[in-house]
């Protein structure tokens, strides 16, 4: 077991430190400066761009850059370009602002995913568990944006609410009822789109973890002998069904970060995603290199918190 | 003769699964639309003009006739009528679909093709020389773990706004960052099928060891990788249309259809039909190739076909 943490947390910090070196060339080497993001700007004259590469180490060679930069990351000195701000508080406030979504989407999803799926393995090849088929088939393919009008126009038609950013503007001086209202509804519809491709996905994984267990030769034991079909399903099959879901909660920690790009640019929420977006338009390097880092970071401790946990749940695992 | 039994046993389990036919109906459809819409928008004089701009007519609903006296006789459109309605600048977005159609299915094909050639290359490299060169293997997974920790619709994003704007960048930037899955089911593949007699017997006669990947190897090991290319093909027009939408797609003045969402999201409540026509085309042929990838996968997996 702690052979096990140590290797995989060496060889973890390896393919964390390539992917620094990846994303690194992948940003630099590609065509443009920085410093050229505003040509059209009269402000920005030949002395300038020199001040700016000097002040930002872009006139030295990349790996020299490539240095200086996680040197400021790991002592927290990182700034931003664009306004010379910590570029881990500026992730740290959006962070929180994409969190809820985040949470919300999830229960969403986890709360969804379980009764449909267990549904449609029972009822297998029933009209409940084709058109769960289907339904989850239209979830997986429809664009996120065109989802995201379709409510949009059917919220804001039928029940009047304001849905776009974080709160209604200017709503300062309303009862706390109305404001807890207002969060919940600007809230509801990017965590609901957010949980869609969730959702599909995850009540397939249901379906066919119950598939599978329900053709085990136990539960057949246990039908034999007179168990009521409720129990079969959910203290015979479902339990042992469950297995390979405990250790997906370490799956979902990248999706802290992911935060959708398109969703939060959509409903202007002011979350990670869009601040991704709005640092690639602006040429922030910093920014960029710092969200793929942690993200990298999330990635790379999310499987292993799943592998753990798969060891842990699973007796037969040794590694 | 064998070949088109197996061919007609394909044929047979294909036409029980009535989601998958209708999703293979749909997409030669889409192929027969996108094809006809290569020809009909391109050219000098073409019969439905895309950029075609007609102020006095702007936002008209689907199915309005044009008003012929504000109209010069070469600016009506081909039909005598806008069958889904114009733009905010008036130009027919029948014309805007057509000529988008050719987008989606190109970069859908081209960026699945590429990604499935390096991942079949890097997986059958892998797979089948990975036991004698174990530092070839772990090189080559080890790109693939590297790959897979990059956010993928992020670092698309990251590149494409780098790169100048163009149709062949979206292709190649989809296509190389999404070869990632075909390498580890080739290599699975690999890894049972070069332990299996066929293979022996083939090194046994003494052929080469490119042959033997290319002639008997990966056709055997296809299987997965076809179903994973069509529902790959799937996810590519999503991120194309995703990346129009954001405005780092094809540059205007071409349509695609993730870009005419974008153009009309602006007048969601006066002209639905900009919203909706090419979202329910984007989500019609996404979805028929995800149903086909699906029915695929339980034709060519006999192991799933008994399950119920």
């Amino acid at each position: 077991m702690l052979s096990f943490i140590g290797r995989s947390i060496i060889q973890k910090t390896i393919t964390l430190f390539f992917v620094s070196i990846v994303s690194f060339l992948i940003i630099h080497l590609a065509p443009g400066k920085p410093s050229q993001v505003d040509p059209l700007n009269p402000k920005f004259t030949p002395e300038i761009v020199e001040r700016f590469r000097k002040e930002f180490h872009l006139d030295k060679p990349i790996y020299v850059q490539y240095v200086y930069f996680y040197r400021d990351l790991f002592t927290g000195k990182t700034v931003s370009w664009k306004d010379n701000q910590s570029v881990l508080g500026k992730i740290w406030e959006r962070f929180l602002n994409s969190l809820p979504l985040f949470i919300v989407g999830t229960i969403i999803t986890w709360t969804l995913s379980f009764p449909i799926g267990i549904r449609s393995a029972i009822f297998r090849g029933g009209l409940y568990d084709r058109s769960a088929t289907f339904f989850s088939y239209l979830l997986i393919s429809v664009p996120g944006f065109f989802f995201a009008y379709v409510l949009i126009i059917f919220v804001v038609t039928h029940f009047h609410v304001p849905v776009i950013g974080l709160k209604t503007f200017g709503i300062g001086d309303a009862s706390w009822l109305r404001m807890i209202m207002d969060r919940v509804w600007h809230l509801l519809l990017p965590s609901v789109l957010g949980a869609t491709g969730g959702i599909a996905i995850l009540s397939r994984y249901v379906r066919s973890q119950m598939l599978e267990v329900e053709g085990q030769d136990y539960v057949r034991t246990a039908r034999a002998k007179g168990v009521p079909e409720e129990q079969v399903h959910y203290k015979h099959a479902l339990r042992n069904a469950l297995l390979p879901f405990v250790t997906m909660f370490g799956l979902i920690l990248p999706g802290l970060i992911g935060g959708s790009v398109i969703i939060e640019s959509i409903f202007s929420w002011p979350g990670m995603g869009r601040m991704a977006y709005e640092a690639i338009l602006a040429r922030d390097y910093p920014i960029i290199l710092t969200v793929n880092f942690v993200s990298a970071v999330l990635v790379l401790a999310g499987t292993f918190v799943s592998d753990l946990l798969y060891l842990v749940v699973d007796p037969r695992i040794r590694l | 003769m064998r070949r088109r039994s197996g061919f007609q046993e394909f044929w047979r389990l294909l036409k029980q699964n009535r989601l998958a036919v209708t999703g293979l109906a749909i997409f030669g459809l889409f192929f027969c639309i996108a094809l006809l819409g290569l020809v009909l928008t391109t050219g000098r004089n073409p019969a439905f003009d895309p950029a075609m701009v007609r102020l006095q007519e702007k936002l008209r609903p689907p199915l309005s006739r044009p008003n012929l006296e504000t109209l010069r006789p070469e600016e009506v459109p081909r039909l005598g009528v806008y069958l889904f309605g114009t733009d905010d600048l008036g130009r027919d977005v029948f014309a805007r679909m057509l000529q988008g159609a050719w987008v989606s299915l190109t970069v859908g094909f081209v960026a699945v093709g590429i990604s499935v050639i390096i991942g079949i290359f890097m997986g059958g490299i892998s797979g089948y020389f990975g036991q004698n060169h174990p530092s070839m293997d772990t090189l080559i997974m080890r790109f693939v773990d590297i790959m897979l920790c990059f956010p993928s619709f992020f670092l698309i994003l990251t590149v494409v706004a780098l790169l100048p704007a163009s149709m062949y960048n979206i292709m190649i930037v989809i296509g190389l960052t999404s070869w990632m899955g075909t390498t580890r089911f080739v290599r699975a593949e690999f890894l049972s099928l070069r332990e299996q007699d066929f293979v022996t017997a083939a090194r046994a006669l003494g052929v080469n060891h490119w042959r033997i990947i290319f002639r008997h190897m990966i056709p055997n090991a296809m299987a997965p990788v076809l179903v994973s290319a069509t529902i790959g093909i799937a996810t590519a027009i999503l991120t194309e249309a995703g990346l129009s939408f954001l405005g780092f797609g094809v540059p205007p003045p071409h349509a695609t259809w993730g870009s005419i969402l974008s153009d009309g999201k602006r007048f969601i409540f006066d002209a639905p039909w900009l919203t909706f026509v090419p979202g329910f085309a984007i989500l019609i042929v996404v979805l028929s190739f995800n149903l086909f990838g699906e029915g695929l996968r339980d034709i060519l997996n006999p192991k799933l076909r008994e399950r119920y």
